[in-house]
């Protein structure tokens, strides 16, 4: 009798075709989760308190899409508009070879990244007291002036232009000062990391092709930094697209979150606007999570993370012509 | 001063050249002088301060002490009414615009492709239209071999090709002084030749040249002196047969001793492959 194992062990082994190992495990995890799923949705589609046509409804306020577009998305470009420039600013400050500016730059970030958000757009909202409209408000004009006047013996002011301290640190302007000045803080972190993440050799190259040190971090250094800079910047927009929702404390009528409590303060439906507010942040961050990932790829150029193939090459090409 | 006077025929004059590292003496002067035309190969131990040397022409570090000219600029410095002063960094970027520099690690620029490595000093530091400078930085590419690598990003591109778009990217701004820090030493050994070859016509063109390189046979053919450092001083130059082949000096003798034993022991090692290898083909 010939065993079967024997004959095929005088064959040499070809393709495997192993059985794979068995994950029981698996299957009475699916089943678990399967179960909670169900029982969520169950939940979710038939418990009163969603009510549903309440949530919907309340999505579709003029007040409150005008809110989702101005205080929250406004906001949270606006802010991140100012906060990257701000972080970025500081992080070349913070790496020059001034003393000056690295401690100027070393304190902004101390101060900033000490003060919760909540407290800071609170405190922004208070902050005319500093500036009462009887002393003139905010002004521009010539530093100590009531000095340098009392000394010649001049009456008057040297003072150009004075604005209102309540207009400008509450409502909108107050809203993205606060957050963009916060943001700055954490940025200038990221920043500085980005820029310490690229090579010297590439600062001493550009330098000995002649360009400045300005130059050269702008058209060198930066750009390879910001591969490095995007995902937790990306991070940090979304961070600040649901820190909107603590303009509440300064406060911003018309950001998304504060009109949403309204209704429900109004109707008493509480649960179904806070639905309404959590449907909407998930929209928003699903969009600029899609917009992250775009700018990553366009920033890792040259670096194998795109596909070296040259067809590949043409295409990105395109992108970066429809970038600019 | 005699120092001072400058003579037409040199591009670079180094006079006492120190350079201090905290307590660590690099360079205990040196002087140094090359010809516009000349093409000066420094040799010497690991240590002996050539780099550091190259580096101080091309203001990459700043001197100690001494002086040194090119053409008939002082190097990071400038004298009013009998006083130095440091110069702004305006200045010092345009004298180094004025000098080219390889790296051994080749520094491209990732992010740009070949063209846009050569191109982008010439449009953004001379302000040369882009349509101009690209057609000169196809020019260069194709000197240097690489006419249809040009849309490729350094990533790309092996060692020896990224090191000769760096010699393109160097020589776009039309520099007077070509400095070359050991250009091939990160290269794997079958790649050196090509970026020699560049070099080779580079000198055979009249371009002025400073290499520090251990490649023992590019010295000889393509150098008019070779100058032989260690620890931090001048121990030795002269035309390259002189120098390579009847050494002066104990250090250089030593220096060369070694390089040879290296070079013999790897010329068995090829010769053992290449027996071995006959011997597969007679079988």
């Amino acid at each position: 009798m010939t065993e079967p194992g024997v004959a095929e062990a005088q064959e040499r082994p070809g393709i495997i075709d192993a059985v794979p190992v068995r994950h029981p495990g698996r299957y009475v995890a699916i089943a678990v989760i399967a179960v909670l799923v169900l029982m969520f949705l169950h939940m979710v589609l038939t418990n009163p308190a969603f009510n549903w046509p309440f949530v919907f409804e309340a999505m579709n306020q003029s007040i409150v899409i005008e809110g989702f577009i101005k205080g929250t998305l406004m906001c949270t470009v606006l802010a991140m508009f100012f906060g990257v420039i701000g972080g970025v600013i500081l992080a070349i400050m913070r790496l020059s070879t001034n003393p000056v500016l690295r401690a100027v730059s070393w304190a902004y970030t101390w101060f900033f990244r000490a003060i919760p958000r909540l407290v800071l757009l609170t405190i922004m909202g208070v902050l005319g007291i500093l500036f009462p409209l009887n002393r003139g408000g905010l002004s521009f004009g010539v530093p100590f002036d009531w000095v340098f006047i009392d000394w010649l013996g001049l009456s008057g002011d040297w003072r150009f232009y004075s604005v209102d301290a309540n207009t400008l640190f509450s409502g909108f302007i107050g809203a993205i000062i606060g957050l963009a000045a916060s943001e700055a803080a954490y940025m200038a972190e990221i920043a500085r990391a980005g820029i310490n993440s690229v090579d010297r050799g590439q600062m001493e190259a550009a330098q000995a092709v002649g360009m400045s040190r300005s130059l050269a971090m702008r058209r060198i250094v930066l750009p390879q930094a910001m591969r490095v800079i995007v995902p937790p910047t990306g991070n940090e927009t979304i961070a600040m697209l649901k820190d909107t929702s603590l303009l509440i404390a300064l406060p911003l009528s018309t950001e998304m979150f504060f009109q949403l409590s309204q209704i429900g303060a109004r109707t008493f439906q509480l649960f179904p606007v806070f639905v309404a507010a959590t449907l909407y942040y998930l929209i928003a961050t699903s969009v600029l999570m899609v917009g992250q990932a775009y700018l990553e790829k366009r920033f890792g150029r040259g670096f194998g993370t795109t596909v070296t193939a040259t067809k590949d090459k043409a295409a990105s090409g395109l992108q970066a012509g429809a970038a600019k | 001063m005699s120092e001072t006077q400058h003579n037409p025929t040199h591009l670079v004059r180094a006079v006492n050249v120190i350079k201090h590292f905290g307590s660590n003496e690099v360079l205990k002067g040196v002087d140094l002088t090359v010809d516009r035309g000349e093409v000066v190969c420094l040799l010497g131990p690991s240590g002996s301060g050539k780099t550091t040397f190259l580096r101080l022409i091309n203001q990459m570090e700043t001197l100690t002490g001494g002086r040194i000219w090119v053409d008939d600029e002082l190097i990071g410095l400038v004298e009013r009414n009998g006083k130095l002063h440091v110069r702004k960094d305006s200045d010092i970027a345009r004298q180094r615009s004025r000098i080219g520099m390889v790296f051994q690690r080749f520094n491209l620029f990732p992010h740009m492709t070949a063209l846009e490595n050569v191109t982008e000093a010439p449009t953004k530091v001379k302000k040369i239209p882009k349509a101009a400078a690209q057609a000169e930085a196809r020019q260069l590419l194709e000197m240097v071999g690489l006419a249809e690598r040009a849309s490729y990003y350094p990533a790309q591109l092996s060692g020896g090709q990224q090191q000769r778009v760096a010699i393109a990217r160097a020589l776009a701004m039309k520099p007077d002084l070509m400095l070359f820090d050991e250009p091939t030493s990160a290269l794997d050994p079958e790649l050196v030749g090509e970026v020699l070859k560049v070099m080779r016509d580079l000198a055979a063109g009249g371009t002025t040249m400073i290499v520090v390189t251990h490649e023992m046979a590019f010295a000889r053919e393509a150098a008019d002196r070779v100058v032989f450092m260690d620890a931090g001083v001048v121990v030795e130059e002269g035309p390259p047969n002189d120098v390579l082949l009847d050494p002066q000096h104990e250090r250089t003798r030593n220096f060369l001793r070694r390089v040879k034993d290296e070079r013999e022991a790897e010329i068995a090692y090829e010769e053992e492959t290449a027996r071995a290898l006959e011997d597969l083909g007679g079988a």
